[in-house]
């Protein structure tokens, strides 16, 4: 299997150095990585333009993000890649716990059917970057997309962004109604705002591996506490495509990074998790991490996404994940309002969400950490116990933590609509995130979140509101299953959601549903949405 | 339901207070700590009221006021 070619991308002098008219779009988006590059193709797709700006010129070098989720996955596909990621990534949902060589634990994150995307699946972050790069090409009217593109200085004066930017040309600026900073944990435009990350710094140090190897291992996640091979620490093995594990080792807090990464000791490491198979090294790299986050995500007309704004551990897969989501969240809101179409006000709810979900992010993350590196004999004594435990008592197995993988986290507590006006008794709420379900028509076999519409939706299933369509299909999307609309081909969209009306915001998630409402319940919640977005 | 605080251990409240410390006796120290975890973990999971059971946190640590 050829190994990832990291080639180049091109660097073109921008238009403004050339003295041509240059670039007009609307929102600045600092950091080509996965969040940036994600953000500025949602904004494509709602019509809004930008320029995204990267320091470097080539995607990123080691796999990094690896596990994507199924939120985002399914995110992904509203920006029309999840199918690539989904053919080239390893599809997996099983993980395994041990302590020493004996399983305690093991997990299926989706043991149900019927859903486009699976729990997980792992697929490198160059990977990622390549195929958003690719999409980007799509757009070409609406993304910019520089590289050596490096941004000094940046200033927000009068309803506008300006950004000085160094490239090897020399040195231009731009002008935008919006900047989004998707510059990464360690983010330039963070640090020349002062804004401080605020949280706990975790000392313990970790060693990450990614080894090309002929292997039969299935794909699943391996997690070990206290393994044989790596006494008194833990050791994740996790597959990536192309024949790549990732490896990931525990090392204390007081290992020395040089003598850790030199390839005569990392090397004995992993021979004795690979079980003397022929590897070879493809990346390492050594770390300690941090949960933490800034107060708030949104400055005026600088707007923090991803790592800029939030960090957790690894342990969870809720970096890459968590920002994608936050891209989720405020792309919408940012086209309506750079269309007309909504006030300002409503990128206060991008942060009070996102704050919300990063705590969610963070709090997940750092009880994983707790119990991984304990701190202290007391920590390490309920550590212990809870692992001694599991081998014979079911419960137990439920408070191992090897990592709390990335779900979507719940908007219940947004200032934005979210009403459960009548009761339901099945698994979707108000708030949270749409679950799939697949759909039949005349076209064939679909699934349900790929009809639902940019904009807001209506999703009808069942006899409810007859004369939707002639009420609202002005203003949405509407959608019936059922009574004429898409067949329920396995039942799994009422077995989902009831018999009722949802109305669903552009981010797949659920601002208000009933029963059988009439036209003017409906009404007096788009009202009520509209107050807030129209504002 | 909130942390029953009177007596209900019934007849065997001695022979089960006994009986604890007997669980322990030839343990080091670290080791009754470790076996202290895994009886909390045990009872906590059989409780299963997370009312309850943080209302016995309280009262266990506020114990180290008087």
């Amino acid at each position: 299997m050829a190994r990832y070619s990291f080639d180049p991308f091109a660097y073109v002098t921008p238009p403004e150095l050339l003295g041509a008219a240059g670039t007009d779009a609307p929102v600045i988006i600092i950091g080509a990585g996965p969040i940036g590059l994600a953000a500025a193709v949602d904004l494509a797709t709602r019509g809004v333009a930008s320029v995204i700006l990267d320091d470097n010129n080539v995607v990123s070098v080691g796999s990094r993000a690896i596990c994507w989720a199924k939120r985002t996955l399914e995110i992904f596909d509203r920006l029309g890649i999840a199918d690539r990621m989904l053919a080239k990534g390893v599809t997996w949902k099983v993980g395994r716990v041990y302590r020493g060589d004996q399983e305690i634990y093991s997990f299926d994150l989706l043991p149900e059917d019927g859903h486009k995307f699976p729990a997980f699946i792992n697929l490198q972050q160059y990977y990622v970057e390549q195929y958003l790069i690719e999409r980007c090409a799509d757009f070409p009217d609406l993304i910019d997309l520089r590289f050596k593109n490096k941004v000094v200085d940046v200033a927000q004066q009068d309803g506008h962004v300006t950004v000085r930017i160094e490239t090897p040309d020399g040195i231009y600026q731009l002008h935008g109604q919006y900047l989004l900073s998707c510059d990464g944990a360690s983010s330039q435009v963070r640090r020349q705002f002062g804004l401080e990350f605020d949280g706990r710094h975790f000392e313990e140090r970790f060693l990450i591996a990614d080894v090309e190897m002929e292997a039969d291992f299935p794909s699943e996640r391996w997690f070990w506490f206290t393994p044989n091979f790596h006494p008194g620490q833990s050791a994740l093995l996790h597959k990536q495509p192309d024949n790549i594990y990732r490896i990931d080792l525990q090392l204390g807090p007081d290992a020395n990074i040089e003598e850790e990464k030199k390839p005569e000791n990392v090397i004995p490491r992993i021979e004795k998790i690979v079980g003397g198979r022929p590897f070879t090294l493809d990346w390492i790299s050594i770390y300690s991490f941090n949960c933490r986050r800034i107060e708030r995500f949104v400055h005026e007309r600088v707007i923090f996404v991803g790592d800029s704004a939030h960090v957790v551990s690894p342990f969870g897969a809720r970096g890459g994940n968590g920002g994608i989501h936050d891209v989720d969240n405020l792309c919408w809101k940012l086209a309506a309002i750079i269309r007309g179409e909504a006030s300002v006000e409503l990128l206060q709810s991008y942060d009070e969400e996102r704050v919300h979900g990063a705590d969610e992010n963070i709090r997940n993350s750092s009880w994983t950490s707790r119990f991984m590196s304990p701190d202290g004999a007391v920590d390490m004594a309920f550590r212990n116990a809870v692992l001694g435990l599991a081998v014979d008592h079911p419960f137990a197995r439920r408070l191992v933590n090897a990592g709390r993988l990335s779900l979507p986290c719940s908007q219940e507590a947004s200032s934005l609509p979210s009403a459960d006006v009548d009761l339901f008794d099945v698994p979707m709420r108000s708030g949270i995130a749409c679950l799939d379900a697949p759909v039949m028509s005349a076209a064939g076999r679909d699934w349900l979140l790929r009809q639902l519409g940019d904009g807001f939706t209506l999703l009808i299933i069942g006899n409810a509101l007859p004369q939707a369509d002639r009420e609202f299909s002005d203003d949405l999307v509407v959608i019936r299953v059922g009574a004429g609309g898409f067949a329920d081909c396995e039942g799994k969209v009422e077995a989902r959601y009831g018999r009722g009306v949802y109305l669903i915001r552009p981010d797949q998630h659920v601002a208000a549903r009933w029963k059988d409402p009439d036209v003017e319940q409906v009404r007096a919640a788009l009202r009520q949405t509209q107050k807030l977005i129209l504002a | 339901m909130s942390l029953n605080i009177d007596f209900n251990m019934g007849a065997d409240g001695d022979d089960l207070f006994n009986g604890l410390l007997a669980a322990h006796e030839g343990l080091s120290p670290s080791q009754s700590e470790q076996m202290n975890a895994a009886l909390i973990l045990l009872l906590m999971n059989h409780i299963g009221d997370a009312a309850v059971i943080r209302d016995a946190f309280d009262r266990a640590r506020s114990t180290l006021d008087r």
